[in-house]
């Protein structure tokens, strides 16, 4: 059963001629109209520094998480937006989609499954984005460090800003990181996504290392 | 309209500026009020500031089209058009830009113009989500229509006009003057829509971001949420300051500035309370329950009012 789903979905990628309600048919290429393969560029930081300055400001003290929890880390997310630890009053919120998120934090273990989800979630991301790896797992892969489906370090494979160890680290330790992350952006040396677009192909050829079934375009945005 | 003049548009900008600024000090208090509520310590007061100017500093965007491009700009006529429209203080020049003998009506439909302009962006979007919730949202928007429309047709019975100007001069000379006071029932039945146009708590279910994440704006980021987030700071202000005219009174110019502002801030700052302190207390309704809610209490004191309207006056 579960190998003809598998097969059902590779079959939804293949370009096809689809009728509409009107008799018309036209041709849909799911490879090309779904996501759009265009290579990311440098977006480098405004000329006029004092602006630069600012807008890092801003972005310091207003932080967009991505509400994706990769691994079990992630349960250290939650206590923040609680009475106990309040992270909103450090402007820390949370989206739901990466489109309007701007930090996205790496809960814990990467396994390859989960990997090509955090490729294409941060792909989507805009803007300056910046990522938090967060427990040991993301370092060098902790506990997990010869298993045969989690990665090791995390930024071989997307460029990471600041990582907490710890196996789990309390929601402290978050805050505390997000604290570093805010110094790091205002300092404007969280230039990750600039440094993705530069190097991305060696990002690109070390993600399709070790996924093996890349049904997707090379950047997916 | 009485005359066209090129200060007009300054003035107009100018509006929508002191109303941004307002309406980001508003929601850091809101903010602020929301997490006390919840025992938290909550957002710093200047945070929306933050948020805003991080929006509009963000480096890249991706559009999905030009209906893409249109929704927010739709969205954003919408507030700024109630807002131009609308007298914030009577007889202030500056406030008062575009006001014209049959401005209620125009107003109504820039309430409901925010709403169809994401109809058609979210669409182009191509997120199902977007597609769905907007379709949600657009049901519960012309649910709460209705009444907000029935009362005020029974205030235009009431005052024999349809320009809001000449609604506010009619409630002058005292607080028993207010449409509160004199027409009591079209004043709940638009109280009650307000709740449902304000986004907040028992209907604020179309941008949950627990059933359908985020909601219309599911794929707007960069520089278009920033549009859509500059309007959902001027939206909430004209509306309340559209219900400050309609049915307390409007904002006199009195002889101090002082005293005017102050008199503006807290009518406006207690109307918006007012869903503040039903989105704190009441628990999220789905959307076929808020529609059923709608299309029977606020509808029928509605009614009651356009009757009540005709038979007296």
């Amino acid at each position: 059963m579960a190998k003809m789903n598998y097969k059902k979905r590779w079959a939804d990628l293949e370009k096809r001629i689809v009728v509409s309600p009107e008799g018309e048919e036209f041709e849909v290429d799911p490879m090309q109209d779904y996501f759009c393969d265009a290579k990311p560029r440098v977006h480098p930081p405004n000329k006029i520094a004092p602006l630069e300055k600012f807008a890092n400001w801003c972005r310091a003290e207003s932080i967009y998480i991505l509400g994706f929890g990769t691994g079990c880390g992630a349960i250290e997310m939650r206590p923040l937006s609680s009475a106990m630890y309040d992270a909103y009053r450090f402007g820390v919120n949370w989206r739901a989609t990466p489109r309007q998120a701007t930090v996205f934090v790496i809960g814990g273990y990467a396994s390859v499954k989960t990997m090509k989800r955090i490729v294409r979630s941060y792909e989507q991301m805009q803007g300056p984005k910046f990522v938090l790896g967060l427990c040991s797992c993301t370092i060098n892969g902790g506990m997990y460090w010869d298993s045969y489906n989690t990665v090791n370090r995390l930024d071989h494979y997307i460029p990471v800003d600041v990582y907490i160890t710890g196996c789990m680290p309390r929601p402290e330790a978050l805050l505390d990181a997000i604290d570093q992350l805010k110094k790091r952006i205002k300092s404007g040396r969280a230039e990750g996504q600039n440094k993705y677009a530069e190097n991305f192909e060696w990002y690109k050829a070390n993600q399709k290392k070790i996924i093996k079934n890349w049904d997707m375009p090379d950047y997916s945005w | 309209m009485d005359g066209f003049s090129y200060n007009k548009i300054l003035f107009a900008a100018l509006t929508i500026f002191f109303t941004i600024n307002y309406g980001l000090i508003l929601q850091g208090i809101i903010g602020k009020i929301y997490a006390r509520v919840g025992r938290r310590i909550g957002i710093r007061l200047f945070q929306p500031y933050f948020n805003i100017i991080r929006q509009w500093a963000t480096r890249s965007a991706i559009s999905h089209g030009v209906m893409y491009y249109l929704g927010p700009v739709f969205r954003f006529t919408g507030g700024a058009g109630i807002l131009i429209f609308t007298p914030l203080i009577l007889d202030a020049p500056l406030f008062n830009s575009f006001t014209y003998a049959g401005d209620v009506v125009l107003v109504s439909y820039f309430i409901f113009l925010g709403t169809l302009g994401m109809a058609l962006g979210g669409g182009e979007a191509g997120h199902p989500y977007s597609a769905i919730a907007v379709t949600r949202g657009l049901a519960q928007t012309a649910a709460f229509e209705i009444s907000l429309m029935l009362a005020i047709y029974s205030i235009a019975v009431q005052y024999n006009t349809i320009s809001i100007t000449e609604i506010i001069r009619a409630q002058q000379g005292g607080v028993l003057n207010w449409t509160l006071f004199t027409n009591p029932i079209a004043t709940a039945a638009a109280m009650l829509a307000f709740l449902g146009s304000m986004m907040r708590s028992p209907f604020d279910v179309v941008l949950a971001p627990q059933e359908i994440p985020v909601g219309p704006p599911t794929e707007y980021q960069s520089q278009f949420l920033a549009m859509l987030m500059t309007n959902r700071t001027i939206f909430p202000v004209a509306k309340t300051v559209l219900y400050v005219n309609l049915f307390f009174g409007g904002v006199a110019l009195y002889d101090s500035y002082l005293l005017t502002f102050v008199v503006f801030f807290l009518k406006t700052f207690f109307v918006y309370l007012w869903s503040v302190f039903v989105g704190v207390s009441f628990p999220r309704f789905r959307v076929d329950q808020s529609i059923r809610f709608f299309i029977k209490w606020p509808l029928l004191i509605g009614v009651i009012a356009v009757v009540a309207a005709n038979i007296r006056y």
